[in-house]
């Protein structure tokens, strides 16, 4: 009910933003910096730092758009945003992107009038219990009580999952992912089930992870990626192709270590020259200089750079690459060419 | 006959015996104990299982608290640290994140090098309203605290210092009218140009003015914006804006749904009862999100300036209530006396009635404030990083990811000693306004 009256709210919200937005690319540029709604926190995807400078792999896409736009990775402000909140304030105009975890669904892009330009993070749903449970599959989990945050697609997915194998669960609603840490370890609930990226964050946190399990079942696909609004397809480009461009950069072998020495001058690879602007107008063509792309890799690192540095196989989260891995090496990256 | 009587009587006292000290069961610790701690069989049981209940707890909390962890830059650096000093099972809290993130705490992201601007306007802030607290500080303070509200915002806010200039000038002009124009125009009309004419000058004059002086002079701070103000800072700002401009609404409010104008009283009901038919949580909502599509598309209407009126509103017409109380709480011949006395409405309104009120009403208010500032947290759900909203931060950091109580036992100690100091002040006000005797 809760959850039908917000859609049909935002409904109406979208169709008075499309009239509004037009040319962001000239507002960010007159303001002087880019406005970006991330999650008020979510372990290793945004957080501020003791300094109070946002960190994170959604706050990564949020400079790099920056870098490329503006040329300073740091003329972001950053507007924390809560899962209700969100949608409205990149509705509103509040917000130019939505770099905010969000998964990409067709209500979302087609109902709530919203364009999501990409996939940043390929998640799924997954299942978190004790080891001593004695569980090795989600199928085994009848009766079970599952901890759930309310009010996102986990909780639909959680719905579907049991009711296809057959099986009961009693769920205990949460509102946070702290408070589930807290309601899991004190045993409210035998399960806790959010994205995989999450699980792996909450168990890294424990005190002896060694003692509780991910099952192997994913039980949904959670494409998270940025959105921008309906209505500007010259900035859903730019934030497109800057998101591209740190996917391809990759993929061609481009790092933060050697972008100075490739972008000096033009080199062997064509593909490599589009993309840091030795060669050809790219940038021309939607407003941005011919170096756009190479300032955006330059902000934190091309795609596996960023990965590794917030949420990596390196970090207390520890999350191995998997989908989110190249083409070329068995993953769903897949850049379009530069030309 | 007195000689057999000087026979009879062996010994005649005829000093004083030194006073003794009472006897052990009846004086100090141990008759206390026994009156109040083990006067019965039952009250002995409740007393060892009282004693038993506390040492329990305690024995849990006061190690965890104070074998805690105070330098550390990650839960598993303190959970290192613990291993060594403790062994692997102890259970001690790691303190640490709040040494480490205490200033993110108190002041949000606020510029690490301007931190003693909000301090500075709390110390002034303590200042200004301590004459209104106080009766006993000299009256001259007053003036202080009347023009204390623009300097507060502009150490906070920072910008030129024109700004809060030219809007106080708003005041003066208003000021100026009642006071020098009443005579030729009679009360009601300049009160109604009082209203009038500083509203079209902060439409349509202030802002240039403002410009223009700030051209000329620009003298002033830093400009922060509301954006990076979070934490107890944040919670302050609302709660004081709050309770400063909540109360005289309240009370305008009251005596609205006490007036026999038809109109005025039935907007005052329906004011109060919509507001607080309606949860905190829902206002807070029409703050961040309905606002934005009654607006004009670009408006940039502060997000905390919404949320200090929707949490002024809510919490003035809890106010009226209580101060509806304290009015119906006063005999009838109180406002007869006033009326035979000649006062006009507000003379008696402010001579007899409202003083007699509001001493009622005390408790209620500062409970309704108390409440007020607590609720100041809701803001976490609109995405404003309050003390909670920040905790929920923090904790999402790589380093504190699964810190838990700490953070919420600093944020509780914080808010107690806010709310228990209003309580005090409450009873001392109480006390000190007591005229009846008991």
């Amino acid at each position: 009910m809760k959850k039908t009256v917000i859609l049909g709210a935002l409904t109406v919200a979208g169709l008075a933003a499309g009239a509004a937005g037009a040319a962001t690319l000239d507002d960010v540029k007159a303001r002087g910096s880019l406005n970006c709604g991330v999650s008020t926190g979510l372990t290793g995807f945004s957080a501020p730092d003791a300094n109070g400078v946002w960190q994170g792999f959604d706050v990564a896409v949020c400079r790099a758009v920056a870098a490329a736009v503006l040329g300073d990775p740091m003329a972001v402000e950053f507007v924390p945003t809560t899962g209700q909140t969100r949608f409205t304030a990149l509705a509103s105009g509040e917000i130019d992107v939505l770099a905010r975890n969000t998964t990409w669904t067709f209500s979302r892009d087609v109902d709530l009038k919203f364009e999501f330009i990409g996939v940043n993070y390929y998640d799924g749903q997954g299942f978190m219990v004790p080891k001593a449970l004695g569980v090795s599959s989600a199928k085994e989990l009848d009766g079970a009580t599952v901890c759930i945050q309310t009010g996102t697609t986990t909780e639909l997915n959680l719905a579907d999952f049991f009711r296809v194998n057959n099986i009961s669960y009693e769920p205990v609603p949460i509102e946070t992912n702290a408070e589930a840490q807290q309601q899991y370890l004190a045993g409210a609930c035998d399960v806790y089930t959010t994205d995989a990226s999450g699980l792996a964050a909450t168990r890294a946190s424990f005190e002896a992870p060694g003692d509780h399990v991910i099952l192997p079942e994913i039980i949904s696909k959670e494409p998270l990626g940025p959105l921008v609004r309906h209505g500007d397809s010259e900035w859903g480009d730019i934030v497109r192709w800057t998101l591209n461009a740190l996917v391809a950069a990759e993929e061609y072998g481009v790092t933060s270590a050697n972008i100075g020495e490739l972008s000096a001058a033009p080199g062997n690879n064509p593909e490599i020259n589009r993309l840091l602007g030795t060669e050809g107008e790219l940038g021309a063509m939607f407003g941005l200089e011919a170096d756009w792309a190479k300032k955006a890799i330059m902000a934190n690192g091309n795609y596996g750079e960023i990965f590794e540095k917030t949420i990596g196989e390196n970090t207390p989260i520890g999350l191995s690459r998997g989908l989110n891995a190249q083409w070329t090496e068995g993953g769903l990256l897949y850049s379009p060419p530069f030309r | 006959m007195s000689d057999t009587h000087a026979q009879t009587v062996a010994f005649v006292r005829d000093t004083m015996t030194e006073q003794q000290e009472p006897p052990l069961s009846q004086s100090g610790a141990y008759k206390w104990m026994r009156e109040n701690l083990l006067s019965t069989p039952l009250n002995v049981i409740l007393t060892l299982v009282s004693v038993w209940l506390i040492y329990s707890v305690l024995s849990h909390v006061m190690p965890w608290a104070v074998f805690g962890i105070w330098d550390a830059s990650s839960l598993s650096e303190c959970r290192t640290i613990r291993d060594e000093l403790y062994g692997a099972d102890a259970n001690v809290a790691c303190w640490a994140v709040i040494s480490e993130r205490w200033k993110q705490l108190l002041f949000g992201f606020y510029p690490p090098e301007h931190y003693w601007r909000p301090v500075l306007a709390f110390v002034l802030f303590l200042v200004a309203i301590s004459p209104v607290l106080f009766s006993s500080l000299p009256r001259k303070l007053l003036a202080f605290s009347v023009v204390a509200p623009f300097i507060l915002f502009w150490l906070i806010w920072g910008g030129t210092i024109w700004g809060p200039i030219c809007v106080a000038l708003g005041f003066v002009i208003g000021w100026a009218i009642i006071r020098y124009a009443s005579p030729y125009i009679g009360a009601l009309g300049s009160v109604i140009l009082a209203i009038v004419v500083p509203l079209l000058y902060w439409f349509v004059l202030a802002g240039p003015l403002d410009d223009l002086l700030a051209s000329i002079l620009p003298i002033g701070l830093e400009q922060v914006q509301s954006k990076q103000m979070g934490g107890f800072m944040l919670a302050m700002i609302i709660g004081i804006s709050g309770i400063a401009l909540s109360l005289p609404l309240g009370i305008v409010l009251a005596l609205g749904r006490q007036s026999d104008l038809f109109l005025i009283n039935k907007c005052s009901v329906i004011f109060i009862e919509v507001i607080r038919g309606v949860p905190l949580i829902v206002w807070l909502f029409t703050a961040s999100l309905l606002l934005n599509y009654f607006l004009p598309p670009g408006t940039n209407f502060d997000l905390m300036l919404r949320v200090i009126i929707m949490v002024t509103l809510f919490s003035s017409a809890y106010i009226a209530e209580v101060v509806r109380g304290g009015l119906a709480a006063l005999p009838k011949g109180q406002y007869e006396a006033a009326d035979a006395l000649g006062l006009d409405y507000w003379k008696s309104m402010r001579l007899v009635i409202l003083p007699q009120a509001l001493k009622i009403s005390i408790p209620g208010i500062v409970n309704t404030f108390i409440g007020l500032f607590k609720d100041t947290t809701l803001v976490v759900f609109i995405g404003l990083l309050d003390p909670i909203g920040l905790s929920n931060a923090i904790r999402a950091s790589t380093e504190w990811n699964g810190i838990y109580w700490e953070l919420f036992v600093f944020i509780g100690l914080c808010f107690f000693i806010f709310c228990f100091s209003m309580g005090r002040y409450s009873l001392f006000l109480e006390k000190k306004l007591r005229r009846e005797h008991r």
